[in-house]
């Protein structure tokens, strides 16, 4: 029932959500998230981003929270398309796709997901900046903790994500 | 026993995987890390802050406690920033 695929080349979201809902007449909503390279990270432009990834293992984890997901919500359909590689502002990074017969299992397990791909899918983001002193130099980004916060929130226990 | 860097542990370290006769009496994750600390300045630079490397056992997150027994690739790496 789920896509998951890594990939270098950008994807095509509404096609994606078109191919997954196609003959489905249990579809009651499709929610279709896509993350976006910004063109600035903490306030100076960038040149690019590049994602560096563990493919053994990127393709593995995802599709356990995927598994996840599909326990705790009555979904009709999951596609997730993670790219690496170097990305330039303005393209897209990662899409989510999840169908179910009715609007809030579609979304709380698209946001479920997404928050896990932030802080448990093996991909490291760095950055070459665009000028003010920093041409040139490649930083990693860091991991945020306001990331893990919002992937605490769906550990059992915690109610006020259901 | 197979080792696998990425991001900024593998830019410390200088290589991105190697493959180790793994001595007696190391246990756990944290036990390895401790003990490739010892290995030289560039191991010792990657693992200078333990508590912020993350590890995978044969592909699955791992905590430091795990035991390292039977492993077949163990990966060192940050907090991960995918998504």
């Amino acid at each position: 029932m789920a896509t998951v695929r890594l990939q270098r080349e950008s994807f095509d979201a509404a096609s994606e959500a078109a191919q997954l809902r196609r003959g489905r007449g249990d579809i009651g909503a499709i929610v279709t998230f896509t993350g976006v390279c910004r063109q600035d990270e903490a306030g100076a432009p960038l040149v690019a981003m590049t994602l560096e990834h563990y493919p053994d293992m990127a393709e593995a984890e995802i599709a356990r929270h995927v598994e996840a997901a599909e326990r705790r919500w009555p979904l009709l359909g999951v596609t997730i398309i993670h790219r690496y590689g170097r990305i330039l502002p303005g393209e897209d990074v990662v899409l989510v796709v999840t169908a179910a017969a009715h609007r809030q299992d579609a979304f709380a397990a698209a946001e479920f997901l997404m928050d896990y791909l932030k802080t448990r899918a093996p991909f490291w983001k760095h950055i070459e900046f665009a000028g003010g002193g920093r041409v040139g130099e490649k930083v990693w980004v860091d991991a945020k903790h306001a990331d893990d916060v919002l992937a605490d929130r769906w550990l059992p226990g915690r109610r006020a994500a259901e | 026993m197979k080792l696998r860097y990425f991001a900024w542990v593998r830019e410390r370290i200088g290589k991105p995987e190697e493959e180790i006769e793994l001595p007696a009496g190391i246990a756990t994750v944290a036990d390895l890390m401790t003990w490739l600390s010892e290995r030289g300045e560039e191991y010792a630079y990657a693992f200078e802050n333990p508590k912020v490397i993350r590890a995978a056992i044969d592909r699955a997150h791992v905590r430091a406690d795990a035991a390292i027994m039977g492993a077949r690739e163990i990966a060192f790496f940050p907090p991960m920033t995918g998504g």
